[in-house]
């Protein structure tokens, strides 16, 4: 996914003269071709994040696109201000390509580990916070940010995802996809999570459960229109990220959740990284399912909120695994 | 080694005094604002909007325009001042500051004609700046970026990777103009975080550098009539000024850095010690 992203760029800049990039100290022959080819356009900037974005913010507000890749943990943590106060503040056309979003750098440890970065930049007011499922998706998604006015967050994952999308699942920023339908439960995804949630639903279906799945690679703005007609539809309602518990996809869909005061009201859980910093390493496969973001898990939980078992035991049962 | 320590004495002309007594009057809206801050700019503020910015505030989004921005964003009275009396904003906004009904707040936001930048929050005009400076030479523009700096905000990291990015790329169309007024909000600069040898750092970030007291207009229009003051290097103006100039009770005085419910009697006593003449 990040290949396809950055080939996008460079794409989208042989045909556009408003796109210029800047990386801060990136990989030995990333975007060799954009550097050769518009070399004008092109600069890495060394470990600086808050420069950067001052400089992009710059740039944009000059009628530039400007495309600003690191890893998501330095593009979102630690130039925040810069994010909140530049590129914001002045609505500015910014892209922001955040390399390993979620567990991906899992053998590296908490401070390469992006699992608050949707919360935080979905607080900023003017951000676009965006999550593609795979690579496919993701080509689909980048022309589109030539013309999208304000900030953006684009969230990588690792590369070499599974392809779950295809072209019928055409991309519109601020736009959920509806990736199956069912009216026994709903399962919202985001980012490389719908995987997990599409083998849930096949899971389902072998038991004779049939699942919606709402894929939302646009966190914010939130597609309340189509979500509600998705909750509308079914009153099992599990989202799963790859991402902290607070503030994710799984609070977004909360908010709206609790706002609808549904009636009867919906059997609801979050799917996600519990409040904590992430302890152990490995691979990022093996710490989602420490964490339970399996298909396995997902079927678990919907099994149970529709048998109306005591959902808060089977949480607290999930929970004890992880601690 | 350029010496940095350099005696401020220049006496303030009429005009320099209207400027405060203006600045002053916008004080009296709010009863409260960083006037210390503002004052020490007053005549770099002054040479550049009078004789080197070439702006248009007829057309503010002129593409060709110098691109001017104030990071350190508190200094904020002195610029609403030159704003006003250039024609960028109406002269009755000022009668509002920091008003629920005005444009002008107690830092400057991008929304009000000639600025460029919000800014308010320090350590980020410069690296916005070279964001400028880098799309005008690109655009093959003459278009020049001035950036005014505090000491105080030299005390941010960011200040110095911009510095780092800025030599770097040699931005000859970039300027930056260090308000060296040797006080922070909590004592003097040598007492906070000492900056010297400044003159010195800037050098060696690859900036050609120069010193003047930042209250003479000659040494001032000087100074930006003779940029880049190295080729192919950016620059920066090294202003010696005094925290609160003009105002005997509140030059160097850090209780003027920042003021809060200000007084009918201290704003008189603001006004006389500015009486032209």
């Amino acid at each position: 996914m990040r290949q396809a992203c950055l080939d996008m760029v460079y794409e989208l800049a042989k045909t556009d003269q408003r796109v210029f990039f800047i990386g801060s100290d990136l990989g030995v022959g990333t975007l060799d071709k954009f550097k050769d080819e518009m070399p004008d356009r092109f600069f890495m900037e060394g470990v600086s994040e808050a420069n950067v974005i001052g400089m992009a913010t710059g740039l944009s507000l000059e009628g530039k696109i400007t495309y600003v890749n690191t890893i998501a943990t330095f593009l979102t943590r630690r130039c925040f201000e810069q994010v909140v106060l530049d590129a914001c503040l002045h609505n500015a056309n910014v892209r922001l390509i955040g390399n390993g979003g979620g567990l991906v750098y899992a053998p590296l440890g908490p401070t390469h580990l992006a699992v608050e970065d949707i919360a935080i930049m979905r607080a900023i007011p003017n951000m676009t916070v965006v999550a593609p499922a795979d690579a496919d998706e993701m080509r689909r998604f980048m022309p589109l940010t030539l013309d999208h006015q304000g900030p953006i967050y684009i969230r990588l994952a690792k590369g070499y995802d599974p392809i779950v999308t295809t072209d019928e699942h055409k991309f519109e920023i601020g736009k959920a996809i509806c990736m199956r339908q069912g009216s026994d439960a709903l399962i919202i995804s985001t980012g490389i999570t719908l995987k997990v949630a599409l083998d849930a639903a096949e899971m389902l279906e072998v038991e004779g459960a049939h699942a919606s799945v709402l894929h939302m690679p646009t966190i914010k703005p939130l597609d309340v229109e189509s979500l509600m007609v998705s909750l509308s539809k079914t009153s099992v309602v599990v989202t799963v990220e790859e991402h902290s518990i607070i503030g994710g996809l799984g609070s977004a869909v909360a908010e709206t959740i609790a706002e609808a005061n549904f009636e009867p009201s919906k059997r609801f859980r979050r799917m996600a990284i519990p409040d904590q910093f992430v302890e152990n390493y490995g691979s990022q496969d093996s710490l989602m399912a420490n964490y339970e973001l399996t298909a396995e898990a997902v079927c678990s939980l919907v099994r149970s909120l529709s048998s109306g078992l005591n959902t808060n035991l089977e949480m607290q049962k999930t929970y004890s695994n992880i601690n | 080694m350029i010496n940095s320590t350099s005696s401020v004495s220049s006496q303030l002309d009429d005009r320099s005094l209207h400027l405060r007594r203006t600045a002053v009057k916008i004080l009296n809206v709010s009863r409260r604002g960083h006037l210390g801050s503002a004052f020490s700019i007053v005549e770099i503020l002054r040479v550049l909007y009078d004789e080197i910015l070439r702006v248009n505030p007829n057309d503010p989004e002129w593409d060709q325009r110098d691109r001017f921005i104030l990071s350190k964003g508190q200094g904020c009275l002195s610029l609403y001042v030159m704003l006003a009396e250039k024609g960028f904003i109406e002269e009755s906004e000022l009668w509002k500051f920091c008003q629920s009904d005005g444009i002008l707040g107690g830092h400057p936001e991008h929304k009000i004609p000639g600025i460029e930048a919000s800014t308010g929050s320090l350590g980020h005009g410069l690296s916005i700046g070279i964001g400028f400076a880098l799309n005008a030479r690109y655009e093959k523009s003459d278009s020049r970026t001035f950036v005014v700096i505090g000491d105080g905000e030299s005390n941010e990291g960011s200040i110095w990777e911009g510095a780092l990015s800025a030599g770097k790329h040699k931005l000859s169309n970039l300027t930056v103009i260090v308000d060296y007024n040797k006080n922070q909000s909590y004592a003097s600069t040598y007492e906070v975080q000492d900056l010297e040898p400044l003159c010195d750092k800037w050098q060696s970030f690859g900036f050609g550098v120069r010193e003047v007291d930042g209250h003479d207009i000659g040494q001032l229009r000087n100074a930006f009539e003779n940029l880049p003051f190295v080729p192919d290097k950016p620059s920066v103006l090294i202003c010696h000024t005094v925290k609160g100039k003009g105002i005997s009770f509140a030059e160097n005085n850090m209780e003027w850095h920042h003021k809060n419910r200000l007084t009918d009697s201290e704003i008189q006593e603001l006004l006389q010690e500015l009486e032209v003449g």
